[in-house]
């Protein structure tokens, strides 16, 4: 049914079709909508069999969804930014153990400074942590992702994050079509485990592995993700069957098949790139889009298919490496690898900062005519730059550079 | 696509204001989408939020940045932030104030700008005596429906019942038809005029 919802609701929503029995999660912004609303709904008995524990950290969160879903539940939280990184060693214990834990990613910059609004250093910071990583363009994506990625991780039995961008979608008011309870039971059924904890039949989770075969085991979770590779899609084409929607996959594209130049980027901003792209074409000019939906296991294959006949690449970026650059375009490169093309790494919407279509304009006739630079920060304040590096020139005590920027910049006053 | 920016400060319901009328303009069959600008939320604090409505699908996710109406909640903000910024000289303005625009400054504005589309309304006093607090936003969407016409007022009366307990919601749907009723009849006499 289309409804008019909050994209946490909505995603709230999405999580109780899916009938989880234990959700364990801890607030932080801009997620704490989604476990606020399950957490009613649990409360009001509206999600029956479910067990919502409130813990006392995002370590505890993580660790919490460990033991559950070691028991044979079907488990879910979520987290954002710092709480993200709290939890991290519990993280990579999910995936090491092989739990099919569901966890939304509310997208959020990593502090310091300290920054509530959007960007995608959280859960980049992951993406060798061996969860599968699913990135939503809108809050119908969001919905569909979270029901598809239980079925996969469970499937696989290895965890799954479903990111999307905070405030930009999870406190976006749209219309979402939510499917049936019925079309749900029918698409995902009762969870299975591969492995559980049960006193008739002990056994151990978590073995110490040593030299002799830790690199095998390693290796067998690498495997795991290259299944994913066929299972996604696979999975895509059951849900459309079941709910009559396409959602999912490795990739999309938008106006590629005779592209001459294409930006890449995953999340939201596929869809303000869409409507750039639909002004550009109106002005005759071939550019189109793609959207890599799963970006943990990478899609490389999929990629090369569907853009390595065009000239111009830009990869578009909510997050970057200090030290060296961008982190999606270096993997895009190697999907492309051998083929004749220019490549362009812009890094974009850092800590919320709104990407513009004007901006995207202005970032894609550079790409056309060559004169983007290899590496660039879309809309940076040079001279604010320029101004605080010579403060540090001048002076060896020149204090924090953050609140020095935020003095220059006046802040607080006047902007919108 | 019409787009608009409402303005005001934490704890006026500014977020709930877009959220309301992306309900009404679903429930009179249109696409909308609102969204929040958060800065740090504390009371007080400046609020900006979006809201679009189309005849499509809405994809774009930057901010409104060329509003065809802006909603002003807070009237001291006139001296605080840039409340203009890319409006265009055809747009819909509502302000939250008891004074005239020339008391508040804004007769150039007003000089250079298509009549009739710049109103004040004393949405703070209406939802005083209706809701008994200084919450004038159900009250501007009543004031925004009567003045671009863009959602009907029964869709925004449906909006705040789906939103708040039903008390509350009539309270809040009394000071939106009261400012509706005064601005519509306001655009009739200078349409009469």
């Amino acid at each position: 049914m289309l409804r008019q919802i909050e994209g946490s609701k909505a995603v709230g929503e999405a999580v109780r079709l899916a009938r989880p029995q234990v959700i364990c999660a801890y607030p932080i912004s801009p997620q704490t909508h989604i476990v606020e609303y399950l957490s009613r709904l649990v409360k009001a008995g509206s999600l029956v069999g479910c067990e919502y524990l409130n813990v006392d950290s995002e370590f505890s969160a993580m660790s919490g969804a460990i033991g559950a879903s070691a028991t044979g539940a079907r488990t879910y939280t979520a987290t954002a930014s710092q709480g993200l990184l709290y939890m991290v060693e519990a993280v990579y214990n999910a995936s090491g153990l092989g739990l099919p834990i569901v966890m939304t990613v509310a997208n959020r910059a990593l502090g310091a400074p300290i920054n509530i609004w959007n960007d995608q250093s959280d859960s980049m910071s992951q993406r060798d942590s061996g969860w599968l990583q699913l990135y939503a363009e809108d809050n119908q994506d969001a919905v569909d992702l979270h029901i598809q990625a239980f079925r996969i991780a469970e499937e696989l039995s290895l965890p799954v994050m479903v990111c999307m961008d905070g405030f930009i979608l999870t406190h976006a008011v749209e219309a979402v079509d939510l499917p049936t309870q019925e079309q749900i039971d029918a698409f995902l059924p009762a969870y299975e485990p591969r492995q559980v904890l049960d006193p008739a039949e002990p056994v151990s989770i978590g073995a110490m592995v040593g030299p002799e075969a830790f690199t095998e085991v390693r290796y067998l979770a690498h495997q795991q993700q290259m299944h994913a590779l066929d299972l996604i899609p696979q999975v895509a084409a059951e849900y459309e069957a079941a709910t009559g929607r396409a959602a999912g996959g490795l990739v999309s594209t938008y106006r590629t098949d005779d592209a001459d130049t294409v930006v890449v980027a995953l999340g939201s901003v596929v869809g303000t790139l869409k409507d750039t792209v639909d002004e550009l074409r109106d002005e005759g000019r071939k550019v189109g889009v793609l959207a890599i939906k799963s970006y943990r296991p990478f899609p490389l294959q999929a990629i090369r298919e569907a853009i390595g006949h065009i000239p111009t690449v830009v990869v578009l970026e909510r997050a970057f490496a200090v030290g060296i650059g961008g982190i999606v375009a270096p993997e895009v490169r190697t999907a492309l690898r051998g083929l004749d093309y220019r490549n362009y790494c812009v890094i974009a919407g850092l800590g919320g900062r709104p990407v513009l279509k004007t901006s995207l304009r202005d970032m894609i006739g550079k790409a056309e005519s060559g004169t983007l630079a290899k590496l660039t920060f879309l809309d940076l304040n040079q001279e604010l730059i320029d101004h605080e590096l010579a403060r540090m020139e001048a002076k060896r005590r020149s204090g924090p550079a953050a609140a020095n920027i935020r003095r220059e910049l006046g802040a607080g006053r006047g902007h919108l | 696509m019409f787009q608009v920016r409402f303005h005001g400060r934490g704890g006026q319901g500014v977020v709930t204001a877009a959220d309301l009328l992306a309900f009404a303009a679903f429930d009179n069959g249109r696409f909308a989408q609102a969204f929040p600008n958060f800065g740090s939320e504390r009371m007080g604090a400046p609020v900006v939020s979006y809201c679009r409505i189309d005849d499509r699908p809405i994809r774009n996710r930057e901010p409104v940045i060329e509003p065809d109406a802006l909603v002003i909640q807070d009237s001291t903000l006139l001296r605080q932030v840039d409340l203009f910024s890319g409006f265009k000289s055809d747009g819909f303005v509502v302000v939250n104030t008891t004074r005239s625009l020339e008391e508040l400054g804004l007769s150039d504005l007003v000089a250079g700008h298509t009549p009739g589309r710049i109103v004040t309304v004393p949405a703070t006093e209406v939802a005083m005596r209706h809701v008994g607090k200084p919450m004038p936003n159900a009250a501007l969407l009543g004031a925004l429906a009567a003045l671009t016409g863009i959602v009907e007022p029964g869709a925004i009366e449906k909006a705040i019942h789906q939103r708040f307990p039903s008390a509350v919601a009539e309270a809040n749907v009394a000071a939106a038809i009261e400012v509706f009723d005064i601005v519509s009849g306001s655009r009739e006499e200078s349409v009469n005029a």
